[in-house]
């Protein structure tokens, strides 16, 4: 699964973007962000406040019970200040 | 489908020239743009997007707008990088036939556009100390009426 991580969100990870195997009981985008809370320090961090976390699977945007897999691309972002 | 993402600048008198040109049906033009303001020491204004999907979601806006207001004409433009106090951000041009449809289109778009768009706003002080931009409950409530005319209808 291809993890982007966006605006402060990619400074609290550490990365821009990273390829990883989540475990067979990551289902969803709410299993996702639990499992990547549990990696290090940095993604428990910028996952902390799931109200300023938004969430893209292969572009378009998702809900905590949207399907992730293991081909997806996965962005991970604050609300968007465009414009 | 004109929607543009781009470090660089864009002529605004050249795309406001170009838009709906020798349509003899657009009688309105309405024309916005967005520029950088100088929140105080005169720093810089990063904006970060997500290639691929800021284009998508900015082409859904212009098919949606063209859908709802009869336009003859659209032009969305928005730059990313690092931008200057009084450098253009966002460009959205509309031709109608009149100019109802041609006001409201551009306050759709850009309303929803910020809140929609996948940009990111960082402002740096000259120091090269920054800060992200928080959404504002504001821009929420302006993009969130759109929806409230979704369900008049």
């Amino acid at each position: 699964m291809k993890l982007l991580y966006f605006a402060w969100i990619r400074e609290r990870v550490g990365l821009a973007e990273e390829t990883l195997d989540p475990p067979p009981d990551v289902v969803n985008v709410t299993t996702l962000l639990d499992w990547l809370k549990s990696l290090d320090g940095g993604h428990a961090l910028a996952l902390s406040d799931p109200a300023m976390v938004r969430v893209a699977v292969n572009q378009e945007y998702a809900g905590p019970d949207t399907r992730v897999g293991g081909g997806d691309e996965v962005a991970l972002f604050p609300p968007v200040t465009g414009g | 489908m004109a929607v543009r993402v781009q470090a660089e600048d864009f002529d605004t008198a050249r795309v406001l020239d170009a838009l709906a040109a020798g349509d003899t049906r657009a009688g309105a033009l309405c024309l916005f743009v967005g520029r950088v303001r100088d929140v105080g020491g005169g720093g810089a204004l990063v904006l970060e997007h997500y290639p691929g999907m800021t284009e998508t979601h900015l082409s859904r806006l212009e098919d949606e707008a063209r859908r709802r207001f009869d336009l003859r004409d659209c032009v969305l433009v928005h730059r990313h990088g690092r931008l200057a106090p009084t450098d253009n951000i966002v460009l959205v041009a509309v031709a109608a036939a009149h100019r109802r449809a041609a006001f409201d289109a551009a306050t759709f778009l850009i309303d929803r556009l910020k809140t929609e768009a996948p940009f990111w706003k960082r402002e740096e002080d000259p120091d090269g100390n920054g800060r992200w931009v928080a959404a504002r409950n504001s821009d929420r409530i302006a993009a969130d009426r759109w929806r409230d005319d979704d369900r008049d209808r």
